[in-house]
């Protein structure tokens, strides 16, 4: 018997080392991926960034311009992942288990924040550039949309976690659903909602430099301008702060989580 | 009392952080830069141009069957990406797992991933689009790294939460390090692993998408903008969106089975 769970253990791995080839060779095929080249492009990438992706005492003049840049992306994701807190808040409270006037409310709630979640980020900028033309304002509302659809089931898994039992015993005492909302559902959960609305604010600095590019804003749009002048220093700057904005930030949401969790 | 206390702490502490977040969205607003556009007429046009985009999709310049080969060349793009990341970063999360290296190494390794991670993904292929062009290997080749940095810390976290125990019986018997690898390590975080790589298969999805619209890198996302950019043509952008959309609905049905999967592991 001892070997049996040995076989298996290795037919089962061998199967799904087969199926894992299987599907890269097809990928390959149907992407015309070229291997050679993806390999030697890695080398020249390295070669090329270590010869000409640096700043240089030049690009540092661009520094201010840069700062002014990334504070525009910074203000735009925290400015777009509050805006869409308040109807997320609202959805979450409609369709969660524990707060629902009825259950067919869940059920909107879900395909509401389904269909914000999945239409890609890209072509909300698209549509909204038409009307709204390149400005921070299209920006911000695409990632408003994108953020309501997260946080949407961010929120009601949230809500849903809350303790059954405590919300049980006030009603039990004759409170009234806002009683039972203000008293229980949210001091429960707002450490929760906290922590994904600072998860979705480093999400959306990411996600604000992708759509940067599009709309002609922020910091993305600052590479790309770099980056389409061959002004490779300037450009590298920009990564360079980028950097050191994300991981700065993430430092500090982690500190707050760790105060309130 | 000492709980009451850190409950008033955390208390302040999401009041403190509430209020800071509503300030910075108040300045955010009254500094932002509102385009030329009429916000009253752009707001009525954009829900036109959703009417014709969910109302009336159509095929002018792509065919239905072409954007079905376009959304499969972006699905291919997203499984190489991952298949590609997932190796590099099993190594990789091996060496960030405390209970497998020595701490100097797994500090070197979760710095290099935090730096990685950093950057969007657009950057990456970008920064790799200068060597090797752009098209589909850039796009395959940056998004990796984003990818390796996400799912290193995902697989290197798997790794620790394996009871230390087993470790300490199989090195007591002698075995060597890959021995406790392939036979303890491996075998027993397989679930997470694998739920972690479709998670970050589906991220990769929608990256793809994005590539193709912003860096013009390839699949559905480039016919995308091609749609809504250079022909304004709403029916086009309409087709496009539904079969990414419906893509994407598919992969999060399976991605919610899956997270299930990781909570009662």
């Amino acid at each position: 018997m001892q070997t049996d769970i040995y076989i298996r253990r290795r037919n089962n791995s061998l199967m799904l080392f087969g199926l894992l080839i299987v599907l890269m060779i097809v990928s390959i095929a149907v992407t015309q991926y070229d291997v050679g080249r993806g390999f030697t492009s890695l080398f020249k990438a390295l070669e090329w960034g270590l010869s000409t992706f640096y700043p240089d005492g030049k690009s540092l003049g661009k520094l201010p311009d840069i700062m002014a840049k990334l504070w525009d992306t910074i203000l735009i994701s925290i400015s777009s992942t509050v805006t869409a807190a308040v109807p997320a808040l609202f959805l979450a409270f409609m369709g969660s288990r524990t707060t629902r006037a009825h259950a067919a409310f869940t059920a909107v709630a879900r395909g509401i924040g389904s269909f914000f979640r999945n239409m890609p980020l890209v072509a909300w900028a698209m549509i909204l550039m038409l009307a709204f033309s390149q400005s921070s304002l299209t920006g911000f509302l695409a990632l408003f949309f994108g953020s309501l659809g997260f946080l949407v089931r961010a929120f009601m898994e949230a809500l849903d976690e809350v303790d059954t039992g405590t919300i049980e015993a006030l009603r039990a005492t004759g409170a009234s659903y806002f009683h039972v909302v203000f008293r229980s559902v949210v001091p429960c959960s707002s450490p929760q909602i906290v922590s994904w609305l600072l998860f979705m604010i480093e999400t959306n600095i990411r996600d604000a430099t992708l759509v940067g590019f599009l709309t002609g804003t922020g910091i993305g749009f600052a590479f790309d301008i770099y980056y389409k002048s061959f002004n490779y220093h300037a450009a590298s700057l920009v990564v360079v702060v980028t950097v050191i904005a994300v991981i700065a930030l993430e430092a500090i949401s982690n500190h707050i989580r760790k105060a309130i969790l | 009392m000492k709980e009451r206390r850190s409950r008033d702490r955390s208390k302040m502490v999401i009041r403190l952080t509430a209020i800071t977040l509503l300030a910075f969205t108040v300045y955010a607003f009254m500094t932002m830069d509102y385009g030329s556009a009429d916000i009253h007429q752009a707001i009525g046009e954009t829900f036109r141009n959703f009417g014709t985009i969910f109302f009336h999709p159509h095929s002018h310049r792509l065919s239905v069957a072409d954007a079905f080969m376009e959304l499969l060349t972006t699905i291919g793009l997203a499984i190489l990406t991952t298949l590609f990341s997932g190796v590099i970063a099993l190594f990789l999360g091996l060496l960030g797992a405390r209970n497998l290296a020595p701490k100097s190494v797994t500090n070197l390794v979760k710095a290099i991933v935090a730096v990685i991670r950093a950057i969007p993904a657009i950057l990456w292929v970008l920064i790799f689009a200068v060597a090797a062009g752009l098209g589909s290997t850039a796009a395959v080749i940056g998004l990796s790294m984003h990818s390796i940095g996400y799912l290193t810390k995902a697989y290197a976290e798997s790794f620790e939460s394996l009871d230390r125990s087993a470790i300490e019986a199989l090195e007591a018997t002698g075995a060597d390090w890959w021995q406790i690898v392939f036979q303890a390590v491996l075998p027993s975080t397989t679930t997470y692993l694998i739920s972690w790589t479709f998670l970050r298969f589906e991220m990769n999805f929608t990256n793809v998408v994005a590539m193709g619209a912003a860096a013009g890198a390839a699949g559905i996302g480039f016919d995308l903008f091609m749609a809504s950019s250079f022909y304004f043509d709403l029916g086009e952008l309409g087709l496009i969106t539904y079969f990414v959309l419906a893509f994407a609905i598919i992969l999060e049905i399976i991605a919610i089975r899956v997270k299930r999967n990781l909570k009662e592991n």
